[in-house]
């Protein structure tokens, strides 16, 4: 038997009943507490629960680059960041504004409203208060990561134009998607999603543009990312390769500082579009990251319409460079023999009223009313060809109608018939206008592009090139309207004549040694009708030239305008310039544009890259 | 009179209340981890269960007067393993609480202390041949205590010391401890918590933020005291009726912590609701119960303080733990007998209802 007291039964009943009774209170305090939290507040946690979730952060893929033709980069991407602020913790981000007042130079002011405008949005969404935060931004970011704990960064991917104005209109911009594209999209896109706006980069955005990555995360009630659930890689946008000659785009860009007008030149073999210019222009990478509303409102109301791509928008007189689809008019429909002949006096009198000519030309022919640019000569032929043979020619040359080309928005122009007055004025045309209208004047209307094509085609033997933009554009037909071998030599040997004969319009300032440059001078005399009324005055009149060279079977077409500046003779020089530069370059003598990646570099802060590392 | 103990007098009913909690708690580790990658936790935890049961039934055939002769042996083995895990112990999550036995078996000594300390206490007290506790008994029951747990607090591991000392009191009431005794008592601890606040700074500095993480858990709630917001926001979700079974954001998501072991009662109460809650609290206050019942028919008094050591550490888990779940108690890393996934707690509880059995099934034989 051991020591202790083995067979003790006293058991105290009263106490183990006491004990029970304690059990039975703590299960029912322990309900009570359940009942507080399940029942009685469970409202309010499920709120917070709610806040607990997966949250899922767009990995923004990389728009695609756009190489000139030689693979120089014309346009890129580069990662950025926002600065997002916090909205969890409204006591926190009130104490914190005058702090980010002070780092980020955003007005508290400013904060507050951006603040009260996303009241609607739920809590845990941060808001974007600096779309692209500089370094200096980053480094007050990070290192205050503690005290402030209500600003992040959320790393972005901006359109970058390394070349600013150049080829801005070409081009164009992006920028967020609108409500009308959202709806659209039909799920395709998210609200702050950024989209080619206008240029190529809207008309090749399906290839620019790539596909979103998503990294879906858990985040806990208080905003801070507990861990990564899946990651879906951003898909980057494929680059485009462009027919744009960075080395002629940038004659042509020089030729164009401080003047106002466009300039296309093609290949005038394929249609591939070598250089195209308009003026006044605007700078896309203003638009890159978010454009306040008083600039955007600026560009727009601007009455020198920066963000008209003249070169395929603007509709003006062609003025005398119209005579071209006179002469050729004249020699296809034989309706006038060709030796035909006028006495020009330096004016000429049709339905009893007088029309001018810049000078007395004397006895001229075709060839002189061409080199010499006789208006008298072709006020008589536009009479005796009508107003329904003009416009059959110019319409078959490619004038009033759109070329094509992979742009948006590129306007029509006007060729006017009897038909067109009928249907839009609802009378007879009046004869009177077909003088108008022979020397490129009255309701003609006509955009750069469209005369570079037609006087190539004319020099081709009658081919409309289709003029494009992307060097891998495929299945491009051009458009044939054949002409008779007679008539393009007697047609070409005139433009070559305004270029290379002394009595021609350029006076042989424009002469090209060893190449057979070639053009057509015109002079509006009226700006569109719009535009004029828009400014309200009465500028100089428009310059043209469409030069090409060789002589017949062009490589190379450059329709330039100038708007006042006075004579078409004046716009030559730039077009001569840029021809120059296309066979010095094919000769090996023009110096190679160095290639912008070596101009540009990337902005290389260690915060940046750090900062990169944090935010995969 | 019957010579030897029998199968049928094993508690069933006891076994089938355990067992249905268990059952529970697979379930809930399943819904917890199916996900994740701790995917499988709930085979793991079936084994232990397995193995506890297996314990238990070697245990019950042990007559408990024979490990209650040994007991101050297995006093001084208990000591000595304390002793010997704060010297060479295996370090886990800053804590020494373990003893390496090669291979992947680790023994959490104090897990093992447990058990003695009910064996040893229940000789204390069957050894007092009156109905009162005198003052001298009950500095004995202090110092007995005091020993391991102050070797488990040097650990350290808040939790398992604490849950030394119900048993002791338990005990101490149990066995006669005289009302204007147990008054002082009261007092002093009362005055001791202001005193062992002002002495806090002597805490572990993770004690001393569990602590004050429990008082304001609003002021950090990045920090420590996300555990309990994250805990009360998964109960409080989950409503009367629960989110379905699998279907709780909280628990699914990992908000919950550790909410297979230590909160479980938090992911079941998000994916079952109230309703689920009081179920299981209600299957705990039946196995309490069924304890006090196996206390009262005990055979004698000794077996009588096993059951009830046994009853006041389960009990005083299931308080501490679901307190902590909806923020009344600090985390203190007490598992929820049963439920809690682990296998050194899974195996405490079996081979205490392994000592419930030694006593039950003892009742008849002489």
């Amino acid at each position: 038997m051991p020591s202790w007291n083995v067979n003790d039964q006293r058991v105290p009943q009263g106490r183990l009943a006491l004990f029970s009774y304690l059990c039975v209170g703590c299960v029912v305090l322990l309900l009570v507490g359940f009942w507080k939290l399940q029942v009685v507040q469970s409202g309010h946690f499920a709120d917070l629960a709610e806040k607990n979730g997966i949250r899922s952060i767009p990995i923004i893929a990389p728009r695609g680059a756009m190489l000139d033709r030689d693979g120089r980069v014309l346009v890129d991407s580069y990662p950025s960041f926002s600065i997002l602020l916090l909205r969890d913790n409204p006591k926190l981000l009130e104490k914190s504004l005058p702090q980010i007042e002070d780092g980020l130079g955003i007005s508290e002011e400013d904060l507050k409203q951006q603040l009260d405008a996303a009241k609607s949005e739920p809590k845990f969404m941060p808001i974007i208060i600096k779309p692209a935060a500089s370094e200096a931004d980053l480094a007050f970011v990070e290192s205050h990561r503690a005290d402030l704990p209500v600003l992040d960064l959320m790393m972005v991917q901006r359109r970058r134009y390394p070349h600013g104005e150049m080829l801005a209109n070409t081009i164009g911009y992006v920028g967020e998607v609108s409500p009308e594209e959202l709806e659209q999209s039909d799920g395709h896109y998210r609200p702050g999603d950024i989209v080619g706006k206008a240029g190529l980069e809207r008309e090749y955005n399906d290839q620019l543009e790539g596909t979103d990555g998503m990294r879906r995360v858990v985040v806990n009630s208080v905003g801070k990312v507990m861990r990564t659930l899946d990651n879906i890689e951003a898909i980057p946008g494929k680059p485009i390769q462009l027919t744009i000659d960075y080395d002629l785009q940038s004659v042509a860009e020089n030729d164009f500082a401080n003047k106002e007008g466009a300039l296309i030149a093609m290949d005038a073999r394929t249609g591939a579009v070598l250089a195209m210019v308009s003026r006044p222009t605007f700078d896309p990478n203003d638009f890159a990251v978010r454009i306040p509303a008083k600039e955007w409102q600026q560009l727009n109301a601007d009455p020198e319409t920066p963000l008209l791509n003249r070169a395929i928008q603007a509709q003006l007189a062609p003025g005398s460079v119209f005579k071209i689809v006179m002469a050729t008019a004249m020699l296809e429909s034989k309706a006038i023999p060709a030796n035909y002949t006028v006495y020009c006096p330096g004016y000429a009198e049709f339905y009893g009223r007088t029309f001018h000519c810049d000078h007395p030309h004397g006895e001229v022919d075709l060839h002189k009313g061409i080199v010499a640019s006789c208006d008298v000569y072709f006020y008589n032929v536009g009479k005796l060809l009508g107003i329904d043979r003009i416009d059959h020619y110019a319409t078959g040359l490619g004038l009033g109608r759109r070329t094509g080309i992979d742009l948006p928005g590129e306007e029509p122009g006007l060729i006017p018939s009897e038909d067109w007055v009928e249907r839009v004025y609802h009378h007879k045309w009046y004869p009177g206008s077909t003088i108008s209208v022979s020397i490129g004047q009255g309701a003609v209307m006509v955009t750069p592009i469209q005369l570079a094509r037609m006087i190539a085609a004319v020099a081709n033997g009658g081919t409309l090139i289709p003029p494009h933009l992307l060097k891998t554009a495929t299945g491009l037909q051009p458009e044939s309207f054949p002409l008779s071998d007679d008539t393009v030599q007697q047609v070409t040997d005139g433009m070559w004549g305004v270029v290379n004969e002394p009595d021609g319009t350029t006076s042989e300032t424009v002469k090209l040694q060893n190449i057979d440059f070639s053009g057509k001078t015109g002079t509006a005399q009226t700006e569109s009708f719009e535009l004029q009324n828009k400014l309200g005055k009465h500028l100089k009149e428009n310059g043209w030239f469409v030069g090409y060279a060789p002589r017949r079977n062009p490589e190379i077409v450059v329709a330039a305008l100038v708007q006042g500046a006075g004579w078409g003779s004046s716009v030559a020089p730039i077009v001569r310039d840029v021809v120059k530069a296309y066979y010095d370059k094919k000769n090996g003598q023009l110096p190679r544009q160095p290639s912008t990646a070596e101009n540009i570099s990337a902005p290389s802060h260690p915060l940046v890259a750090a900062a990169a590392e944090q935010h995969p | 009179m019957k010579d030897r103990p029998r199968v049928h007098d094993f508690d069933w009913v006891l076994l089938a209340i355990a067992g249905a909690i268990a059952l529970v708690g697979l379930l809930e580790i399943y819904s917890s981890t199916h996900a994740s990658a701790m995917a499988g936790m709930q085979w793991k935890q079936l084994m232990w269960i397995g193995i506890g049961v297996a314990g238990m039934c070697l245990i019950s055939l042990i007559d408990y007067h024979t490990l209650m002769d040994q007991a101050p042996a297995l006093y001084m083995i208990g000591i000595a393993g304390l002793l010997i895990v704060l010297v060479i112990g295996y370090s886990r999550l800053g804590a020494k609480r373990w003893i390496s036995l090669g291979g992947l078996v680790n023994l959490q000594v104090s897990e093992i202390m447990k058990l003695i300390i009910i064996i040893v206490l229940a000789r204390f007290f069957a050894e007092v041949r009156t109905d009162r506790l005198t003052l001298a008994d009950l500095a004995k029951v202090f110092v007995l205590t005091l020993i391991p747990v102050a070797l488990i607090l040097k650990q350290p591991d808040l939790g398992t010391a604490m849950v030394l000392v119900p048993v002791a009191v338990l005990g101490a009431f149990l066995a006669g401890i005289e009302w204007k005794h147990a008054a002082i008592g009261l007092v002093v601890v009362a005055l001791l918590v202001p005193l062992a606040w002002n002495m806090r700074r002597h805490l572990k500095p993770y004690q001393q933020q569990r602590i004050q993480t429990f008082l304001h858990p609003e002021d950090n709630p990045r920090g420590a005291g996300y555990q309990i917001l994250q805990s009360q926001i998964a109960v409080g979700s989950g409503g009367f009726w629960g989110k379905g079974f699998g279907k709780g954001s909280q628990n699914q998501l990992g908000f919950v912590p550790v909410r297979y072991s230590d909160f479980i009662l938090a992911a079941l109460a998000e994916e079952q609701g109230f309703i689920g809650v009081c179920v299981v609290l209600l299957l705990y206050l039946g196995l309490i119960m069924r304890l006090v019942d196996n206390a009262q028919k005990a055979k004698d008094r000794a077996g009588m303080f096993i059951v009830m050591g046994v009853t006041a550490i389960l009990g005083f888990h299931v308080l501490i733990n679901a307190a902590m779940v909806i923020g009344y108690m600090p985390v203190t890393g007490i598992p929820l007998p049963l439920m809690s996934y682990g296998g050194s707690s899974i195996a405490f509880v079996f081979l205490a209802l392994g000592l419930v059995m030694s006593v039950r099934m003892r009742r008849f034989v002489n």
